[in-house]
């Protein structure tokens, strides 16, 4: 290991700048993020599925006893704010941008040497991205909790102009660094040349940057295959189902429509497991290709280095096969695509032991050279 | 820094703000209308069956279905050209590592921005005219972004230090 080249690479992020602020802050949202997916996945996702089928039922069942209120009662509950679809689609979103947040700090962490602008001016709006990147979230998840208590406005609440609010400053933010990045690209000044450091041409880095396109490849391509062949028909057997169901319970036919809101059940799985594949090929392929930038900080031999980030992209195609193949295998599938999420995670514990050891022989180093 | 990079960095970050534009502009003006919609005619069209009114029911479905498919196109045209941007700045700081001649890269720089940026549009129409038009152009640009990308995927491969 090239030990001057590791303290260069380190003075690129120097404490208390406005790009270590923006990568640690980036990487902070990523975890939360992450966390709370899997609180959402465990929580909240099936048990919010299963009311979502119990209300429709219960409908239905007002609708064979013929009584109107008490038919449109329960699809208030499950659409209506602070319904169970606003439950999960507050807590689908905040999870969805605070990783987004967290990649587009780390980005623009690894842009800031092309951003002419004092690194008073960079701290000032790294300070506001991540304030406005914390707020959004924050208050997308507080939605469906604060409703629309003390509201000025008959259907938006508090948490969502605060969200609202949030998602300006990030706005405003990305377009001070946008600004200083035209600077630059005008005639501003040299970039740092300790940000060419962090670029490996070969080994480990280039396996996560062909692995990580390509698994970005796998998701847009899937998507593609979705839209193609499975969304229009998904679609009108959305439409289908509900109207059999409406038609079923019309005519007090109460054992026809538990199938129906059953078979409903399975259409939405179905959808729900394509997105799951195709957001999280992307996601992980993303992940992949930022970790680019993380290997020349890793203190590791080249072939450990290579086993964990096979690791990490083994785990990046079995979570999203396996999530597909639930539809067919049930829960054994579910068991492997588990272990999938759980390689992705010892892969990242690997680099991340690899990163503490590089931290730890600088400040030995350092503790040696006082 | 080349003009491949440049291009990335620039359009990435252009789309960055357009998409999330876009989003504050949905989230303030039309998400919650939206979601009002879906869920009033869908509670119609129960309340309709349960009065035996069977035709309006069905109308009421129709236009849940149409509110529906609005929605779920908007929130994918937020994600697709946010989610898109973030890849463009990705690609933007690596580039220069593809085994191509800057000419070949600043082509497909070009493609892939082009495409990040049609691809949602494309999906964005499918709200205004439901014909083939949009539907073509949206998958048009998809290809070429697909393609775009295995191209990047093989030039990352070919790359030998």
């Amino acid at each position: 290991m090239d030990t001057t080249r590791h303290r260069a690479a380190t003075a690129a992020f120097p404490a208390g700048g406005a790009r270590r602020l923006l990568m640690l802050g980036g990487i902070a949202l990523i975890l939360a993020g992450m966390i709370l997916g899997d609180i959402f996945a465990v929580f909240i996702l099936h048990q919010n599925a299963a009311r979502i089928g119990e209300q429709l039922l219960a409908a239905a069942e007002a609708v064979a006893a013929g009584e109107s209120q008490a038919a449109s009662d329960p699809i208030l509950q499950i659409g209506g704010p602070g319904g169970l679809l606003e439950h999960r689609g507050t807590t689908v979103d905040t999870h969805v941008h605070i990783i987004a947040f967290g990649y587009l700090a780390v980005l623009l962490a690894l842009v800031l040497p092309y951003v002419d602008l004092s690194e008073q001016r960079q701290k000032q709006l790294a300070g506001l991205f991540l304030f406005g990147a914390t707020l959004l979230p924050v208050s997308v998840f507080m939605i469906y909790y604060v409703g629309l208590a003390y509201s000025p406005l008959p259907s938006i609440g508090w948490a969502s102009l605060f969200a609202d609010f949030g998602g300006l400053l990030v706005i405003v933010a990305c377009a001070g660094f946008l600004g200083g990045l035209w600077r630059h690209l005008r005639g501003g000044r040299p970039p740092s040349a300790a940000f060419e450091l962090l670029l490996e041409r070969r080994g480990s880095s280039r396996l996560l940057r062909v692995g990580g396109t390509l698994l970005v490849l796998a998701g847009y391509l899937h998507g593609g295959y979705y839209a193609a062949v499975h969304r229009a028909q998904h679609e009108r057997r959305d439409a289908a189902l509900l109207r059999e169901l409406v038609q079923v319970a019309a005519a007090e036919n109460l054992p026809r429509a538990a199938e129906t809101v059953n078979a409903y059940g399975t259409l939405q799985a179905e959808k729900a497991v394509h997105i799951a594949a195709h957001s999280h090929l992307i996601e992980f392929g993303t992940l992949a290709l930022l970790l680019t930038f993380v290997q020349p900080f890793v203190f590791l031999s080249e072939p450990w280095k290579r086993r964990w980030v096979a690791t990490l992209l083994a785990g990046s195609v079995i979570l999203p096969v396996f999530v597909l193949l639930e539809l067919r295998w049930g829960l054994v599938a579910g068991g492997i695509a588990d272990l999938g999420g759980l390689l992705v995670i010892l892969g990242l514990c690997g680099m991340l032991v690899g990163l503490l050891r590089t931290t730890g022989r600088l400040d030995a180093e350092g503790g040696a050279a006082r | 820094m080349s003009g491949s990079r440049k291009l990335l960095l620039v359009g990435g970050l252009l789309l960055v703000l357009w998409g999330m534009s876009y989003g504050l502009y949905f989230a303030l003006f039309d998400e919650h209308q939206a979601l009002e919609s879906i869920t009033a005619s869908l509670a119609a069209a129960f309340a309709h069956a349960a009065g035996g009114e069977l035709a309006q029911a069905h109308a009421a479905l129709d236009r849940y279905s149409a509110a529906r498919f609005e929605y779920l196109r908007e929130v994918d045209v937020h994600s697709h050209w946010s989610g898109l941007a973030l890849l463009l700045v990705l690609f933007g700081l690596l580039f220069e590592q593809l085994a191509y001649t800057e000419r070949t890269r600043w082509a497909l720089a070009a493609v892939l921005l082009a495409g990040s940026f049609i691809f949602p549009l494309g999906v964005i129409l499918q709200t205004v005219q439901r014909g083939a038009g949009p539907e073509a152009l949206a998958g048009t640009a998809a290809a070429l972004l697909t393609m775009a990308l295995a191209a990047v995927a093989a030039g990352f491969a070919r790359q030998k230090g």
